[in-house]
């Protein structure tokens, strides 16, 4: 591709080039029209002043007699720009004038009419003119007439000056559209070529600006950002990617290490299958790890919306107190439940469910400290107008300050938290289905311990949430 | 059992064979779609189960073909999409259980009993017994040895399920789903617990005990005499 060419194609020079069409096409149906009553003007003033010469022998006519009438005409005629004139006998012989020739038939007929003729002492062949023929009292004929080469001459002069404006005003048209194609185009190459170095894995280059605010600098702008936005989620992935690859790597190496210490030292076949069977358990701890991650990338892209219900708060946070109860009672933990009766939610009662599970699992981890005692563990639900918060609170070590932006971030687990047991997802969880049902996870101090509120919209009795 | 398998993974599939023949039963094998929908029009079989991505004729239209057929064998949708919704248009789909993959052996072979041996009559039978133990689901009562048992509700569910499928394994998360209701992980052994309180509750003091430990499995609920 030329650079002409390059140039030729641009959008900007073809809306340039169209509209430059356009105006040619209005220029010379304007003109058109101006040419064309202008030519009907000049007519109609040859037709009245021939009519007003007419007029003017006849008076003459009448004052002087016929003969004075021929003179007269006679003294006309030799004046320079003079009109045409011609008198016939009856019988449409010429008596006098200053036309050369007339096709037949001309002088026969009475009235105003356009006709070729052929001049007196000239060359011309197709000269034309504007005739009145009358008839006069004693039957001779007069002719008087204009020839119309003027008229002509200015419609030429006319058009000649309107075609060669117009010509001015397409070549300054094209020029000017391929200014500006060149200028937008310009600007385009500098956008197509950052993108293109972007694309080849430069992910810090951004879109030039001109600073001007135009809609390109717009367009730029909103560009840049969805890079800075694409640049953030890689870095997120990448650490997403490093979480889920320790999270995964240290049971697969415990299965590992299990499974070859066995083959090294197991001599029985009880021993064998006590291995088999913690190998299978530490599986099935891979398995629910790997199911968590899946549940929170799933939860984030938001994909069970569509099983959404009104679910019961209260209903909700009792049963899943009620399936912890007997684990809280046998880690010596106590489990307070209280919750205001009647709040609703939108939701799905079983991402909810498993949310809230999660969450009271770990308080009760949590809480149970090194003597197997631990503080109470709190479970609640309080209704306001607009949302339901439901509460889980424990006496555990709780986490820093500092560090709660960060629990909440997918697939983080604090360091602290790595040493125990479970996958410890379960804030990332909890967080993943408060945002997808539009609401937050917030962490705060229990003084000591930590304290999650999932705060959710309220459901209103007439369904809106 | 009569059991269809329609999985188009030759090892998994072989595997499954060979394992559902140890544990006693017939299992026929059919690699893709059409051909299990062929094999099980007949009705030769007492459960059906199901991969749900399949050659030629995906898992669901599978069975959704065969409900509309009017075949009712009870059919169980193994898959690797394993979350709330796609349960939920398993579920819809015709299938009788839903069970994500991996899982263990044992938790399908105790889904599969308990869907094979879905007894008609026990859901309106108004009174389960094992040995001397008897629940009275009117009367919400349970009894063994002639002495009242107080059980709160959550334990009477529980203990109903149990019964119901009195000589079958139960599995903690058949528990967690028909029980409780929920269908994901409560990641600790909340569900042992449970059980282990109704333990103490109906077996404490007789000599035999009913309520059973499955190494590996689950549960199992049955007289030990018998």
């Amino acid at each position: 591709m030329t650079a002409l060419g390059k140039l030729f194609r641009t959008t900007a020079f073809k809306l340039a080039a169209g509209l430059l069409a356009v105006f040619v096409v209005a220029a010379v149906l304007g003109l058109g029209y101006v040419v064309w009553q202008s030519g009907r003007v000049i007519q109609a003033q040859i037709a009245s002043t021939v009519d007003a010469e007419t007029s003017n022998l006849i008076t003459r006519y009448d004052s002087s007699g016929f003969l004075g009438l021929l003179r007269d005409i006679e003294a006309r005629a030799r004046q320079p720009g003079s009109f045409l004139y011609l008198v016939t006998a009856p019988n449409g012989e010429p008596l006098i004038g200053n036309i050369g020739s007339l096709p037949p038939g001309i002088i026969d007929k009475t009235g105003s009419r356009e006709t070729e003729y052929g001049p007196l002492n000239d060359q011309r062949s197709n000269a034309s003119a504007h005739v009145k023929v009358s008839v006069l009292p004693n039957g001779f004929r007069l002719l008087v007439g204009r020839d119309l080469a003027e008229r002509r001459r200015f419609a030429e002069v006319l058009a000649g000056q309107i075609l060669g404006g117009l010509a001015l005003v397409t070549l300054v048209g094209l020029a000017g559209g391929l200014v500006v194609a060149r200028r937008v185009l310009v600007r385009l190459d500098e956008m197509t070529e950052t993108s293109r170095t972007i694309m080849a894995g430069n992910l810090s280059r951004r879109l030039p600006m001109a600073g001007t605010g135009d809609e390109f600098d717009r367009l730029a702008t909103a560009t840049n950002q969805m890079l800075d936005r694409i640049g953030g989620l890689m870095v997120e992935l990448r650490q997403v990617t490093d979480n889920v690859a320790h999270d995964l790597k240290t049971p697969l190496t415990r299965l590992r290490n299990r499974a070859e210490e066995a083959l090294r030292t197991a001599k029985t076949e009880e021993e064998f299958r006590a291995t088999l069977d913690q190998v299978i358990d530490e599986s099935d701890d891979l398995i629910r790890t790997f199911n968590t991650m899946l549940l929170i990338a799933r939860t984030e892209s938001d994909t069970a919306v569509d099983i959404m219900a009104p679910v019961d708060a209260a209903e909700l946070i009792e049963s899943v107190a009620e399936l912890y109860e007997p684990l809280a009672e046998d880690a010596e933990v106590e489990l307070k439940v209280s919750a205001v009766a009647g709040a609703r939610v939108r939701g799905n009662r079983e991402l909810l469910g498993q949310a809230l599970a999660n969450l009271v699992d770990n308080a009760l981890k949590y809480s149970t400290g090194d003597d197997g005692k631990g503080g109470p563990v709190e479970v609640a639900v309080e209704g306001e107008r607009n949302v339901v918060r439901f509460i889980v609170a424990d006496r555990g070590p709780g986490i820093p300050a500092e560090d709660r932006e960060r629990a909440l971030e997918r697939f983080v687990r604090l360091e602290s938290s790595r040493s125990r047991p479970g996958s410890g997802l379960g804030l990332s969880l909890a967080n993943a289905v408060a945002i997808q049902h539009g609401g937050k996870l917030v962490l705060s101090d229990n003084r000591p311990g930590l304290r999650v509120t999932m705060e959710l919209p309220r459901l209103t009795d007439n369904g809106a949430a | 059992m009569r059991i269809l398998l329609v999985e188009d993974d030759k090892d998994a599939a072989a595997y499954l064979v060979r394992a559902l023949r140890e544990a006693g039963h017939v299992a026929d094998h059919a690699a893709d779609g059409e051909l299990g929908q062929v094999m099980a029009g007949d009705g030769n079989y007492d459960v059906l189960v199901v991969d749900r991505m399949l050659p030629k004729l995906d898992g669901l239209s599978m069975i959704g073909r065969l409900r509309k057929n009017g075949l009712q064998t009870p059919a169980l949708i193994l898959s690797a999409l394993g979350q709330v919704d796609d349960r939920v248009v398993g579920l819809r789909a015709g299938g009788d259980d839903y069970l994500p993959k991996p899982y263990a052996f044992t938790e399908l072979l105790a889904r599969i009993e308990a869907l094979g041996r879905r007894p008609a009559t026990a859901a309106t039978e108004t009174v389960y017994r094992v040995g001397d133990l008897e629940l009275d689901r009117l009367a919400h009562s349970v009894k063994r040895g002639g002495k009242d048992i107080v059980l709160q509700a959550r334990e009477f569910r529980l203990l109903e399920y149990l019964m119901r499928h009195a000589g079958q394994v139960v599995t903690r998360t058949m528990l967690l789903e028909n029980v409780w209701d929920y269908h994901f992980d409560p990641q600790t052994n909340v569900i042992d617990v449970h059980v282990s309180r109704l333990r103490s509750k109906i077996d404490k003091g007789f000599d035999r005990p009913l309520l059973h430990t499955v190494r590996g499995a689950g549960y199992m609920i049955r007289d030990g005499a018998r």
